[in-house]
Formats: C-alpha cells, structure tokens, sequence
C-alpha cells in the first residue's frame, strides 16, 4: 500500500517533470526571434499594432512592456531590454551613463507623431470646451480649484459650467507624455518654469497620481469632475472628450493630424541631425500647441547581431508600411522629409 | 554499553533532537555493522535537513545585505535625514522618505481603527458564543477573505469602493464634518480613506484568527470560576479578553505588519500623490506603492538606491513588527498551556 | 420571602446582551465584504469568462476578443518554479524543524521564518531584482520564480513542520522499537503519514503565489506573446489584472474580473480541500497560523 503510492507519486513526479522539461526544450527548438522592448505608453496603442502585425508578416516577436518612458530609459540603461521607447529624448548624461554603462551609442528614430490632450470627464460642459495657456497652468499649478472659475467661464461663454471641483490628474510614473506637456507649460508659464520645471516626473503641486496613458485615462473616465494630459489616441478609445487648446497665435485648435503636422513641419525643415527636438508651442495658426515626435531607443553597437537586423528590417517596416497605420490610431504619421532622415539612421545600426 | 529500556523510551517519546541511542540486537559484530550503517544514514540525513535549515537562515541574511548594500549611496548622502525630509524630487535628484512613512502610518492606523472592533468582536463571537456548526464555517470564510490576493482587493476598490466614496460617502462627510481636518478637501473617492478601508477589510482575517487562537488557548476553567461567581455572559468575557490581552496586542501587530506591507490594493486606490495632508479625504502615497510605481523607472542611481533604501525600511519595520508579535503570541499561549 | 432582581442586574444583563449582539453583528459585517468581492467578480467576469479568455492570446490595444491564454500558463510556470526553487528547502527545513522541537538553532530558524513571512513581497521583488535580472541583464521568469519560491518557504515549512508533529509519537517509538533506522523512521513512516496535510498544505501556499502581483512587476515584468522560456519575460494572471484594470478600455476591464474570478475560484477549491483534508485524523489542534 505504501509502496504502491510512493511508486505513483514518482511516475507522477517523473511525467511533471519531463513536461516542463518538454515545454522548454520545444520553446529553444523552434528558435523563433523574440526581442524584448520597454517604454512608453505614449504610442502603446499604436506600437501594439505594429507588433502585433509584424509578428504575423515577419514571424519574429517584440515583445513590448508598456511600463512609462523613464522605465525605458531605465531599462535601456540597465541593458535589460533590447530596445527602449521614449517620447523624451535622452539627455547628454543619460546618453553617457549608458556609454558607459552598455558601452554603446543610443540612435534615436522617431516613429510616428502624437498630440497630447487635456481630456475631461465633465457631461454638463459638453464637446469642445476651451482652455487657454494661462488656464490650464493655472489648473496645474493648483491656483483654479473650481469649473465655475471665472477665467474659464471667460473663455467658455455660453457653456455651463458647473460648481464642482476640477480632479486633478497627471503621471505618477517617469513618463515622456509628462515631459512634453511639462516642456509645453514651461514655455507658456514662467511661474510654473521658476517653480516646477520639466522633466519626466515633476513635484506636482495638485493632484492625483496615474500609472501610464492608461491610468490617467482610465482616472479620468471613473471621476466626474476630473481633467488630464493623454495622448489622443487614449482620449478617443474611449469616448472621453477633450479641449481645445489655445496656439502661440491666439486661435483654439483641435487636436487633429492636421494640427499636429502644422507644428512638425517647422520642425522638420529644421531637424537636428540625431533627430532629438521638441514641437511643444509650435508656432503657425492651425498648430496644435501641445504634440510631439516618440521614438525607439536602439543602440547603435548590439552585442547580439542577429537581433540587430531584426529591429533594422522592423524599422525599415514601420518607416513605410507601418506609417499607414498611423492615422486609424489617432497618430500622425511621419513627416515625409523625417522619414527619409530615419531611414539612413536606420542604417548605422551596426549589424556586422 | 548497558541499554535499559528507559533510555530507548525517554528521548523517542519526546522526539527531541540528538542522536538517540538504538537498541541493539546481541551479538557484536552485528551489532557495530548495523552502528555503522545506522549512523551514515542518520548523519547524512541529519546534515542535509540542517544544511537547508542553514539555508534559510542564510537567505533572510542576505536579503537584508543585499538592500543594504543597494542603499548605501543614498544613506551616504542624505544620512539619518532621509527619514524626515518631505522632498521626492527626481528632477533634482533629492530624496526623503516622510511622506512614504507617513503615508504608511496612516493608512495602517485607519486599516486598524476600522479592523480592530470588528476583529475582536468577531473572535469573541468564534471563541466564547457561537456554536460549533456556526464557528466553523464562519473561521472558513474568514479565512478564505485572507486567501484573497491583494490584487482583486485592489480591482474591487477601483471599481466599487471608490466610487461609492466619492459620490455617497465623501460628500457627505466633507460637508458634515468640515469643521475637522480630518475631512477637509474634494472627494477625490482615491485616497487614505479609501486605502484604509481596504487594509481594514485586508488585516481582519489575520487579526480574527489569531484572536480566536489565543481566546481558545485561555482554560475554560476560568470561564467557568467566572460563570460560578454569578458573572454574566459579558462580564466572563471580559475577563477572558483581559487575560488574553498581550495574544491580542500580538495579533494586533500581525495585522499591523500586513497593513505595513501591503502593496497592490492600496497602490491602485491611495491616489499617488506624496503629499502630507492632514485631511483622510486627500491622496497618499505609501512606502511599498511608491517602489511598486517607481521602481522599473527610477533613472538615476540615486533614485534606485533612495527606493531601495525605502524597501530596506519597510523590511526593518515588518521584521520588528513580526518578532515583537511572534514573541509577544509564543508567550500567551506557553503561559496558558501550562497552566 | 422572594428576592427581587435589583435594577443593577438588569443593567448588567442587558449591558451583556447588547455586546453579544454587537459581536454577532461584527461577526456578519465581517463576512460581508467576501461575499462582495466574491459574487461583484462573478457577475463581472462571468461575460469575459468564455472559451475565448483561455485559449487565445491577447490583442492589440482597443482591439476586442483577446484571452489570456499566455498568463494562465505564464502563472502555472511561474509557481512551478516556485515550487522548484523553493520546496526542496521548506520540506526539509520543516522536517528538521520538527525532528529539533526544543533545539535553539531550531528555534533562530522557527523564528527566522516566521520573520521571513511578514516580509512584504514588493521587497522580496526588489531583492530578486538586484540577485537575478541584474546579473543576468534581463527580465525573466527565472527572476519571478525565485522572488515566488522565497515567498512560498514560510507557509510551506510551517505547514511541514506542523504536520510532521500531529503525528501521534506512537507511531514514532513503534517503528523505533523495531529498529528501523532513525532517519528512515522520519523519511519513511512520518512524513508519508504527514504527507496528505503537507500537500495540502502546499497548495495552499502555492496558490497564495499565484495571486502575488508586486514581485513579478520587476522580475517577469510580463509578456504579450506566447512564451515558456524561463530566461525571457513571461506573463502571468496577477500582472495582467493590474494593467487590465487601470486602462479604460472596458473590454480589458471585463478580462480583469474574470481572471480575479479565476483565481479567488481556484484559491476556494484549494483552501476548501485544505479544511477537507486536515480535520478528521488531525482535528485542528488550534494552532495559530
């Protein structure tokens, strides 16, 4: 009796055995490309896309962590990831500590374009509320407590506005979505520039923290009363409305490809050769003020060669097949003139 | 070599450690064969239970080596002041824990003033009134509220408790009860009240069962001196709870280590923000929420290291909440089990 | 002469009352929000919780129709090794534990664990993230399954431990007195007489980790693709409830609940089979936990 169950439980423990074993054994023999990648919740909406298609095209897997831009930056730094994605840019000493670090050069290649919106979840205001530079760093700055404010209401007659709180919402986690709109604040507010600065995560002086595009989003939908910075394509998924901003020339514009083009273009015409710029306030009557590139962190000097080439034949896809995409996503694809930029970039990945 | 049967039954009763001395068959030369054998098999097997008994002494060891060695910049930096300096600053790379410890305390005392009545009223209920066929799969379902992960708490919190507080609880406290400040502020729903509400309903179970383990451990014969003298129900029970007094205290703690701990439940309703506020309506941020949040992005090695630290404090106060209570427990029940 | 009942008496018969109630109203309060949390992700998941949800994979953002057939089998790696890394040392460590009742380094390392297992596991993540993916350079299930195996040692060698000393020590001294070895007497007679409880018991601990979230977040960090590679990143239940409930989408909301019900569901049956399993022979002797 003791015997027949202490024979079961090794054959038991045999077969569970053998099938892990299996199970991993047939993982390594099918030997299919998988590269890791972490970064921005920015273009999440749009990268999982991507992926998603180019595994079905190409039948090599990105696998992407959509954990906030400083968590990319971070990882890339660490050389836990094979590539990194960011909507800010490195700075000269992030690019040195990963010099040093990884002992390789960071490419940066902007993928597609994004316009980051102040989303609100406030039913009696309707559509198409209003809000000016002034306002929305006086929002941030925790100086306008209430809808009913009397500079909103100036810009918003004949909306309704009701006596309510504004919920603050912003990023709790290090984010590239932040850096933009903090760029933004910083150059339309010098109170906000003297006392909060720009960064990826910044000492917000209101509100309540969100985790990624998608907590802020998600903040937003679950609180009445509530406004935040998300990058469109989060906005529309889910039916939240969101404002319109006031540009450097005074006019208030939708969030549109349109509008986001107008910023890029002058931008475009002076790109910096690394491809690192910010389009925050761009001036123009039909730009949309707060929008800016995202890019894949790659580095230059992989050590694994073979997933090198893997990620120059995606970029090579996402340059030009994957840029259709785009507008569908909410995003706005590429100026023609920065592709072409990208695609000699996308050369100096060292593949040999 | 004289082995009395004494000698065989006394340590074997006792199953206590140590090589207990076999009784051997007459015969010498069978007699140290079988020695031999016996002492191999016993040595090897001694020494690999204690081997892995090393290991887990080792492994408690060297995590706390290894999140002290991760902090030692940041404790070279800002020293004993990281633990009163307001500031969380990532642009300038300053660093201070208060708000985190403060966040922390909080939401763990309101988890507590929630959790506490209701858990000794419980126990009480499960030791001295209800009957067997209740008591039973009532501790089942207690327990089972401990099983539950941290992360669906946290789901049922975004989804349903936040959103009651913000439109039917919060509102009505903060214009009741605006003269505190306690409850002062919008009704963000998010926030300390909502963490507290959750680590109430999380530390419960744990504070309840040990109760009732300790209410247990107390002898009926004092129940029954109680009852004898013309006690009523509650008077009897009181003197129970008065003599289980420090089992409690220790249960207390338990829960309060969890509370302390506690990570994904409180990260998704406290609101993020590191803040110090007077008010229970207002965001928080807690020790194991800000690493949770941060950690995968912190970009300086300052940063890290400030987060490491924050884990190497919440590691200290858990393990000094814990030994305090397991001491404080062990004693309860070895006092009442000699009695 | 009738003694009369002063009016002392009755205050302090119903000043008995009224707390007896107060403890059988706590003790229904007490049991409310299990049911809440119980039957508010039933009726939430149970749309989600079709064939779809365990055998395809997820989807692109805003896409509808994905599963979560990767995480399933992510969390069963991920406790298997757990299990793994982390059992070998619990059996033993709770069977020396129990052959050393009154030993003192028995007694540093009953108390080690016991410390062991108030160590919130957001710091168990952080320590498995500086002593695996650092040196390995990445993120991987291997990471996630240690930071697992160190969570499961405290429950699992405590319950060991305690199984291994409800049996009655007259089997102990028969076997003994027929001169059977001292280490086969554990090996052979105790521990597969204590062996229904410890497995048990291990469930019990095995499902307590397929619930944890906070150290899998820097460790297995998560995958969206089919993988059971363990030196890559891998997905698990746990994970994707947390990025499935923060997002708005209300599709990935629904796939939230439902896992939440998959897993308070599978925790049930265990703990169920747990209580079923250790009354009986081995009625609780109301050891504290």
């Amino acid at each position: 009796m003791q015997r027949m169950r202490t024979e079961k439980m090794r054959s038991l423990t045999i077969t569970l055995l053998l099938f892990v074993a299996s199970l991993i054994a047939g993982e390594t023999a099918i030997a299919q490309m998988k590269l890791n990648g972490a970064g921005a919740t920015f273009p999440y909406v749009i990268y999982s896309k991507w992926f998603d298609l180019y595994s079905k095209k190409a039948g090599v897997e990105f696998n992407y962590q959509s954990i906030g831009s400083g968590g990319g930056i971070k990882q890339v730094t660490e050389g836990t990831v094979d590539f990194g994605a960011s909507d800010a840019f490195l700075s000269e000493d992030q690019l040195k500590a990963i010099k040093d670090k990884q002992g390789t050069d960071i490419i940066h290649i902007p993928t597609v374009m994004g316009a980051v919106v102040i989303s609100y979840n406030l039913p009696a205001a309707g559509k198409d509320l209003r809000i000016s530079p002034d306002v929305l760093a006086g929002i941030y700055l925790g100086q306008i407590t209430n809808w009913n404010d009397a500079k909103i209401a100036a810009i918003n007659p004949g909306k309704s506005l009701p006596d309510q709180s504004i919920i603050v919402a912003h990023r709790s986690d290090g984010s590239g979505t932040t850096n933009i709109f903090t760029d933004y604040l910083v150059k339309v507010s010098k109170t906000w520039a003297v006392n909060i600065g720009k960064g990826t995560s910044v000492n917000w002086p209101v509100g309540l923290g969100g985790k990624g595009n998608e907590g802020v989003a998600g903040l937003i939908k679950q609180s009445e009363g509530a406004l935040g910075y998300v990058e469109l394509a989060y906005a529309v998924q889910n039916g939240l409305p969101y404002a319109l901003l006031q540009n450097k020339e005074g006019n208030f514009v939708e969030a549109t490809f349109d509008g986001v083009s107008a910023a890029a273009s002058g931008a475009a015409r002076n790109m910096p050769g690394d491809l690192r710029v910010m389009i925050t306030d761009a001036p123009g009557k039909d730009s949309y003020p707060i929008c800016g590139f995202t890019w894949l962190l790659i580095s230059k000097n992989m050590k694994d060669k073979a997933k090198a080439k893997e990620i120059k034949e995606f970029l090579k896809w996402a340059m030009t097949d994957g840029q259709s995409y785009a507008k569908d996503l909410y995003y706005a694809p590429l100026p023609e003139t920065v592709a072409k930029l990208c695609l000699k970039k996308i050369d100096l990945i060292e593949t040999n | 070599m004289a082995h009395s049967a004494s000698d065989i039954a006394a340590p074997v009763a006792q199953g206590s450690g140590g090589e207990a001395k076999m009784a051997s068959p007459p015969g010498v030369f069978l007699r140290s064969q079988k020695r031999k054998s016996v002492n191999l098999g016993d040595t090897i097997f001694q020494s690999s239970t204690t081997f892995f008994a090393f290991l887990v002494f080792v492994l408690v060891f060297l995590m706390a080596y290894e999140m002290y060695r991760g902090s030692v910049p940041s404790i070279e930096k800002f020293g004993w002041s990281f633990l009163t300096r307001e500031i969380w600053d990532p642009v300038q790379d300053e660093y201070g824990a208060l708000v985190f410890i403060f966040g922390t305390v909080v939401s763990s005392i309101v988890a507590l003033t929630f959790a506490l009545p209701l858990s000794i009223g419980v126990a009480v209920f499960l030791s001295e009134l209800a009957p067997g066929w209740i008591e039973k799969p009532m501790s089942f379902l207690i327990e089972l509220l401990a099983a539950i992960p941290s992360i669906v708490y946290g789901l049922w919190g975004v989804f349903v408790l936040v959103p009651w507080l913000r439109v039917s609880v919060e509102p009505v406290l903060s214009r009741n009860l605006k003269f505190l400040p306690f409850f002062t502020g919008p009704s963000y729903g998010f926030g300390m009240l909502a963490a507290g509400i959750i680590l109430a309903i999380m530390v419960l179970p744990i504070i309840t069962s040990i109760s009732r383990d300790v209410l247990k451990a107390i002898p009926t014969a004092q129940r029954e001196a109680a009852l004898a003298l013309g006690a009523t129900r509650w008077e009897t029970t009181r003197i129970v709870l008065s003599d289980a007094k420090s089992g409690l205290l220790g249960a207390t703690l338990l829960g309060l280590g969890r509370a302390v701990g506690e990570t994904m439940a409180v990260t998704m309703v406290i609101g993020n923000r590191p803040e110090i506020s007077a008010s229970l309506l207002a965001p928080g941020y807690t020790m194991a929420s800000v690493i949770a949040n941060e950690f995968t992005e912190a970009t300086s090695d300052m940063y890290v290291s400030s987060l490491i630290e924050i884990a190497l404090i919440l590691f200290v106060l858990t393990v000094l909440l814990n030994a305090a209570a397991r001491l404080i427990v062990w004693s309860v029940t070895k006092k009442f089990k000699n009695a | 002469m009738k003694l009369g009942y002063s009016t002392y008496h009755y205050w302090r018969k119903s000043k008995s009352a009224i707390t007896t109630t107060l403890c059988v109203l706590s003790a229904l309060v007490a049991v409310v929000p299990l049911f809440l949390i119980f039957f508010y992700s039933l009726s939430q998941g149970i749309g989600s919780l079709n064939l779809n949800f365990f055998i395809k994979m997820p989807t692109p953002v805003g896409e509808s129709g994905g599963g979560m057939a990767n995480a399933i089998v992510g969390t069963g790696i991920l406790i298997g090794l757990g299990s793994l890394l982390g059992l070998p040392v619990s059996i033993m460590t709770g069977i020396y534990l129990a052959e050393h009742k009154h030993g003192s380094f028995a007694s540093i390392v009953r108390f080690l664990t016991d410390v062991l297992s108030g160590i919130p596991s957001i710091v168990v993540g952080v320590v498995a993230y500086i002593i695996v993916v650092l040196p390995m350079k990445h993120f991987s299930a291997l990471a996630g399954g240690v930071a697992l195996g160190i969570l499961m040692i405290p429950t699992a060698t405590r319950t060991t431990e305690e199984m291994m000393l409800l049996v009655p020590h007259t089997i102990r001294e028969a076997a003994l007195a027929l001169g059977i070895p001292r280490w086969k007497v554990t090996l052979r007679v105790i521990l597969p007489s204590a062996l229904r409880g410890i497995t048990t018991g291990i469930l019990l601990a095995l499902a307590r980790a397929a619930g944890e979230t906070a150290p899998l977040l820097f460790t297995a960090l998560g995958n969206r693709f089919w993988s059971t590679d363990i030196g890559q990143p891998i997905a698990a239940l746990s994970v994707f409830i947390y990025d499935y409930a923060r997002a708005p989408f209300a599709d990935w909301n629904r796939q939230a609940w439902a896992a939440a019900f998959v897993l308070i569901f599978l925790i049930t049956i265990i703990n169920v089979i747990f209580r079923f399993v250790t009354r009986g022979r081995y009625a609780g002797t109301g050891n504290g936990h």
